[in-house]
């Protein structure tokens, strides 16, 4: 059948295999599947990191298999998706200690992806808070963690599936005493006023940049710049599902750059207070987007492409603003520009972050988005920066290298494993890994 | 807090049903074959908030261990509220049609064996005075066709019969209530392309216990399965058999 990630581009035709026990993942591994292979989860990353001639869902890899209340140390196989663990620890007061823009991702993704939450400048990546992984690799099932092959579990949080298939994920959750979020919104003029403020609140648990990608001029760079703390008051409550959806594939046209325009400045303006403070709920502050079903299909039957990158901070104002002068001239507008002030690297292989801004664009495909993207690869790299693995469909391997110095260890290590003969995606075969 | 019996719990379905009543905090007692996935739903099951969990092993094709097994369970429970009867296969139907070997060993896993526990069961429920009996069969019971009729017959037979234990166990406060899945996406059809009609587990598995909970006889899940088996069973036959179905 064919699949693709949640950007919808590109479509490759996969044989899907539905293991339900480590047990059946090992023995399919023992048998040697034919061609490339790599695990998939939910699906949510947005280019080809999940799609292979043979692709292991972890749809049935869906069980917990032990919760300390008192401790806060979660156990589960790696296909629970982040939805069911608020579900199950939430009302016990415990919460993900980093979470990323939606909670249809798998533990395992997650840990792939090295996912990074609106916390990163203080807490960093997922990894973080994972204690122990266990992987089914070509030599058989292993538990990995910072003291036990120390090396395989650098390599594997953020590794894209690429040493082998997680199966369980032990993670150390976070003390919550309500369900609610203390929320500031400020409202910014221009790009260096909206690093000023990222920089002055960065004591601040959670914090992220809405941009509007399309103003120029003066305006270049205007945000809402959104806090958030931990509320002490209100109860622990679970939020409601989604309510809307999109059912079909919309007209592409309807995405164009007069909407777009018209979307940002309308979000822009529809805060009016320079500080605006309320009481949310995690639902709608973590995961806006989830209360839409299927919110992908808005950009059309062609796709999206997701472009996320990140620069150091040395260099942060400067190719911030050249991009964003590049992408308000291209006017290939984008619905939701995010930016984000990130905390220290960590010591894995090819986790993304790194210190300095991080910048998240939805584009919808067309060959001309993919020139452009072309041309953004060349102002990251020129100023040390790199693309996030998760959200891409497309950089060449030249930009991979150069963005991941540590790809050569990587490699390596995924030889000393025998995982480069398995273990392969659309993705890393685009990268040469 | 209910206690609940599920046989075939490996079942996607009945493993969805589990973690619904788990999550309502009541105890569980299951019985599968695989154990070491049995093992793994009850530690889930646990987690996700279920007061208590035991589990036995069950081959449903081994009819003599059948009342012992049950024993045990009543034992251990005391009072069972709902029992969910949820084993079964999906057979080839080309396998069945080869081989009568084939055909009748899919008839004792998918029908025989239900039957066989069925009879202890309502006997139990009967002198326990009270309880539910939920079935899961099929709307492929509904009308034998070329595509799947070893199946449909199974699951026919077994609706017929709970169709008298409904009858027989009115007045002893026991329901019994038949379940007729449509499509669901398990690993028991994971081979098929899946259209608009296709349900997941979980949402067949919330209707379950809703049903249980209003104390319906038939129930055919996703809803909207109960119209398009009245049009399939009301099909007459000159048109039925030009039909791919």
């Amino acid at each position: 059948m064919k699949l693709s990630g949640w950007g919808r581009y590109p479509k490759v035709e996969c044989q899907p295999q539905f293991p339900q026990t480590g047990t059946d993942v090992v023995q399919l591994l023992e048998r040697g599947p034919e061609g490339t292979f790599i695990a998939r989860g939910l699906g949510r990353s947005y280019g080809d990191s999940a799609l292979a001639e043979a692709t292991l869902h972890s749809a049935y890899l869906d069980y917990f298999r032990s919760f300390d209340a008192e401790s806060g140390m979660l156990r589960c196989a790696s296909g629970v998706s982040l939805a069911t663990i608020l579900e199950v620890v939430v009302p016990k007061g415990w919460f993900l200690p980093v979470t990323p823009g939606t909670k249809f991702v798998t533990l395992g993704g997650a840990v792939a992806s090295d996912v990074h939450g609106k916390n990163h400048h203080i807490d960093g990546c997922f990894s973080e808070f994972v204690e122990s992984i266990s992987v089914a690799t070509c030599r058989g099932v292993v538990e990995c963690s910072r003291s036990e092959n120390t090396e395989l579990f650098r390599a594997t949080c953020g590794g894209m599936g690429l040493t082998g298939v997680i199966l369980e994920v032990e993670l150390r959750l976070k003390r919550i005493s309500s369900s609610y979020i203390e929320s500031t919104t400020i409202k910014t003029q221009n790009l260096s006023d909206t690093v000023a403020v990222l920089d002055e609140y960065r004591s601040a648990t959670y914090s992220v940049a809405w941009i509007d990608c399309l103003s120029t001029g003066n305006a270049l760079g205007r945000s809402l710049v959104m806090l958030g703390e931990h509320s002490e008051e209100g109860e622990l409550h679970l939020g409601s599902g989604a309510r809307l959806f999109v059912p079909c594939d919309m007209p592409g046209i309807l995405l164009n750059g007069m909407t777009m325009q018209a979307f940002n400045s309308i979000y822009y303006h529809r805060v009016t207070r320079d500080h605006t403070h309320s009481l949310v709920h995690y639902e709608p502050y973590f995961y806006p987007l989830d209360g839409v079903r299927n919110w992908n299909r808005l950009y059309g039957s062609a796709g999206f492409l997701q472009y996320q990158f990140v620069i150091p901070r040395d260099a942060g104002m400067a190719g911030m603003t050249e991009i964003l002068n590049r992408l308000a001239k291209s006017k290939q507008g984008s619905f939701l520009a995010v930016l984000k002030l990130f905390g220290k690297e960590n010591r894995n292989h090819l986790s993304f972050p790194l210190g300095g801004y991080t910048l998240a664009l939805d584009l919808k495909y067309s060959p001309e988005v993919l020139a452009l993207l072309d041309e953004l690869d060349r102002i990251v790299l020129d100023a040390g920066g790199r693309i996030y693995l998760a959200k891409d469909a497309r950089m060449s391997k030249m930009v991979f290298q150069a963005g991941y110095p540590r790809w050569e260890a990587f490699s390596r290590l995924r030889h000393e494993w025998g995982a480069h003969r398995v273990f392969n995606s659309a993705q890393s075969q685009r990268l040469g890994l | 807090m209910k206690s609940i019996l599920v046989i075939g719990v490996t079942s996607a379905i009945a493993k969805e049903v589990a973690r619904n009543y788990a999550r309502q905090g009541d105890s569980l007692y299951v019985l599968a074959r695989a154990k070491d996935r049995l093992e793994q739903i009850v530690e889930d099951l646990r987690v996700r908030g279920a007061g208590a969990v035991s589990s036995g092993l069950l081959d449903v094709c081994d009819f003599d261990s059948h009342i012992a097994t049950l024993d045990k369970a009543f034992a251990a429970m005391g009072h069972i509220d709902t029992v969910i009867v949820a084993h079964g296969t999906l057979p080839d139907q080309a396998a069945c049609e080869a081989s009568a070997e084939v055909a009748l060993k899919e008839i004792q896993i998918n029908a025989t064996s239900t039957v066989s526990l069925l009879t202890h069961l309502a006997n139990k429920l009967e002198s326990q005075g009270g309880g539910t009996l939920a079935v899961i069969t099929s709307v492929a019971g509904d009308r034998g066709r070329k595509s799947n009729y070893v199946y449909g017959s199974a699951k026919a037979m077994v609706s017929v019969f709970l169709e008298g234990l409904r009858h027989r166990l009115y007045r002893k406060g026991v329901n019994v209530l038949d379940i007729r899945p449509g499509f669901v996406d398990t690993p028991m059809t994971k081979n098929f392309a899946k259209g608009l009609l296709w349900a997941q587990p979980e949402t067949v598995a919330a209707g379950i216990v809703s049903a249980v909970e209003r104390r319906k006889n038939v129930v055919y899940l996703p809803f909207f399965w109960a119209w398009i088996m009245r049009a399939v069973r009301n099909l007459p036959d000159f048109l039925f058999l030009r039909t791919g179905l």
